[in-house]
């Protein structure tokens, strides 16, 4: 009986995101390649003659009838093609395996930082409700939420980096400093090659960035495990639990909080996906060489082609991590399924 | 008399959530609506009253004839936060940038609901397969991280539009759109069940009649606590792009933008130009959040604390109404954790 539920649940998750990634890449294709004109004459276009323009577009399968680029993109999206960029002679999929691993690493030490301020903080504030441990944690979750991280960003810089000189200001290592590229992760690559110190350099480079984002999500964090906690809380095992003698440290995370898990592991999953996407302003601001970073950078040159390539790889990563998920609450807690 | 009596009847029946609510919810709304009517009257009575313009980088002393602003005065007297290196005063641009801020917002806002409830509306009520398309449309545009979807709509816009209020509020209120279908629609799933509205059918009543009439106003309380965190969220993105270049066209007095132009400032020891804008978004971004959060502490029955609703219930038939109207929200969003109450948004940054 209990196979069977997983089963189709897990079925049932699988068939639904198919057509969330075909709609998702429908939508890419119509906002990047359909709707705003050619990218050839909006990048390079000034500089080349009507031939070179003609040919470029040949190359670019520009002159083909919208359905049969349609079909083209889709096609190449779901075989892992990206196609090219105008302005850059690297294909995007070489784009993605240059900038992928910096905005990985970023989105790992962030999330690392939010889950901890965040289910510390938050559990705390859902037990201690209407204290003022609450409304301190409360008020740190919305504050914090209003600040745009571009200018927490620029403080972090000017306290820790310009004035106390903890921290570079921005980059990753670069250099001598960085490890010898193998997979273009620097942590992995120097634990890899042994290069203590590259792994040292990389961390400390990591901080500002990750701690600076990391805050900022923990602060929805807080609010996420707040909420749900005030939830469980209030249900009729945790009283049980209580009126048994079990210790209140235990009460809170073994009874309450494991039943409070399904919904926080899916809105962290789903930030955890959307930060795989790249961190658009961090990056920005402590000019992390990621895809958010490139993102802009190709927007700003007006490529079309390459933001469509990259936002692709962006809408499968987040449609395939959110089906993970989903996958993993299935197995998790049977009352997710069908 | 009547409808006076009536009407104090009304008004006493709308507040009692709040009187029921705790007191830290009541005293959050409060705050955070002092700081929202503060910004409205900064931006409407502030630009009036204030004698520098947010684009202003000149003075006319003569019929004629100009003097310049000083460039990248500390906060003074003349210049109560100082002035930029393009001259322009920042107390200016921070009035320029709440009237422009308050007023993508209100568009983007009311953008996002007059297209998101009425799709909600229709969705949840027919359901069947035009129900099924527009569920996976919206929750693909959901899951998609909305600054880069902000981004992309105001560069596609470019192509067509001047940058500007309407464009802006165009980029920014997209992302808000599957956020009030979701909740209208799944409320509507419920609401079409409820005998009034069977029997309303059953009267011959016209489909546009039960939905506008009644189901419309019992989905729609919903909507207020979307509609907050979305206008914060709005100044939020609008910053953002403003941060990126992709917002309004400069030199429009835009917060975000300000912090912007401010970046090579803060290294060498001048704070204003990038200090205020800041405090800006962040002091406009807390009041409309905490007026939010309130709110759905009001509405959502679920987060008010068991003591202080049980007592002020006590005895009205009101709580078995009002307990499974939290619950009308659809299982399966609920057990997804994607029910857009929205304390639990997801960040994009």
């Amino acid at each position: 009986m209990k196979g069977s539920s997983l089963r189709r649940y897990l079925l049932v998750r699988v068939a639904l995101t198919v057509p969330m990634v075909l709609i998702l890449l429908t939508l890419v294709f119509l906002l990047l390649r359909v709707a705003p004109g050619d990218p050839i004459k909006a990048t390079v276009g000034a500089r080349l003659s009507p031939e070179q323009i003609a040919e470029r577009r040949e190359a670019l399968g520009l002159n083909d009838p919208i359905l049969v680029q349609y079909g083209r993109y889709m096609a190449g999206a779901l075989t892992g093609d990206f196609g090219d960029p105008v302005t850059d002679r690297r294909s995007v999929g070489q784009i993605i395996a240059d900038t992928a691993p910096a905005t990985f690493e970023l989105a790992v030490f962030a999330m690392v930082v939010a889950v901890i301020v965040g289910v510390v903080v938050g559990a705390l504030a859902g037990r201690l409700r209407d204290t003022p441990f609450d409304v301190g944690g409360r008020l740190f979750g919305i504050v914090i939420y209003a600040a745009p991280i571009f200018w927490l960003g620029l403080l972090a810089q000017l306290t820790f980096a310009v004035n106390l000189r903890w921290f570079p200001t921005a980059g990753r290592a670069s250099g001598f400093d960085a490890p010898e590229e193998i997979t273009g992760f620097y942590i992995l690559d120097s634990i890899i090659t042994r290069d203590w110190a590259a792994l040292a350099t990389t961390l400390h480079h990591l901080v500002l960035p990750g701690v600076t984002l990391g805050l900022v999500i923990g602060g929805v964090f807080v609010r996420l495990v707040r909420v749900n906690m005030l939830q469980t809380l209030r249900a009729d095992y945790v009283e049980a639990a209580r009126a048994r003698g079990v210790a209140e440290g235990r009460v809170l995370f073994r009874h309450a909080f494991k039943n409070a898990l399904v919904p926080i592991v899916t809105i962290m999953g789903l930030q955890f996906a959307i930060l795989l996407g790249g961190a658009i302003l961090t990056e920005t601001v402590f000019s992390w060489p990621g895809l958010g970073a490139a993102i802009v950078g190709f927007i700003g040159s007006r490529d079309y082609s390459a933001v469509q390539g990259i936002v692709t790889f962006i809408a499968i990563v987040i449609a395939v991590v959110s089906l993970l998920i989903d996958v993993i609450n299935g197995f998790v807690d049977p009352r997710v399924r069908y | 008399m009547t409808t006076l009596s009536t009407l104090r009847a009304k008004l006493a029946h709308a507040y009692r959530p709040f009187r029921q609510a705790s007191r830290t919810s009541r005293v959050l709304i409060f705050i955070g609506l002092a700081i929202v009517l503060f910004y409205v009257l900064v931006a409407v009575v502030g630009a009036q009253l204030y004698e520098y313009e947010g684009t202003q980088y000149r003075v006319e002393v003569a019929p004629g004839e100009f003097e310049d602003l000083p460039q990248l005065e500390p906060p003074s007297r003349e210049h109560p936060f100082g002035t930029t290196r393009d001259r322009f005063d920042v107390l200016g641009r921070i009035i320029g940038g709440a009237q422009l801020a308050l007023a993508v917002m209100f568009l983007a806002v009311a953008f996002a609901m007059v297209i998101g409830v009425p799709l909600g509306l229709v969705s949840g009520y027919r359901g069947g397969r035009l129900d099924r398309v527009l569920v996976t449309v919206m929750d693909a545009i959901y899951a998609f991280p909305s600054l880069l979807l902000a981004i992309i709509i105001s560069f596609m816009l470019t192509a067509y539009f001047e940058p500007g209020v309407v464009s802006a509020a165009l980029a920014v209120g997209v992302v808000y759109i599957p956020q009030y279908f979701r909740v209208v629609r799944n409320h509507t799933l419920s609401v079409k069940e409820e005998p009034f509205v069977e029997a309303a059918r059953a009267l011959g009543a016209k489909e546009r009649t039960i939905l506008g009439r009644y189901v419309f106003f019992n989905v729609v309380q919903s909507v207020p606590v979307i509609l907050t965190l979305n206008a914060a969220d709005a100044i939020l993105t609008l910053a953002s792009l403003g941060f990126l270049g992709y917002g309004v066209q400069p030199p429009t007095a835009e917060w975000g933008y300000d912090v912007s132009q401010a970046i090579t400032d803060v290294s060498s020891g001048i704070w204003w130009t990038a200090f205020w804008p800041g405090m800006a978004i962040i002091t406009l971004v807390t009041g409309l959040t905490l007026v939010g959060e309130g709110l759905n502490d009001v509405i959502n029955p679920l987060l008010r604390a068991r003591g202080a609703a049980g007592k002020a219930i006590a005895g009205e038939a009101e709580e078995a109404g009002a307990e499974p109207e939290a619950a009308a929200l659809d299982d399966a969003a609920v057990d997804r954790g994607t029910v857009p109450t929205l304390e639990t948004g997801v960040e994009n940054r």
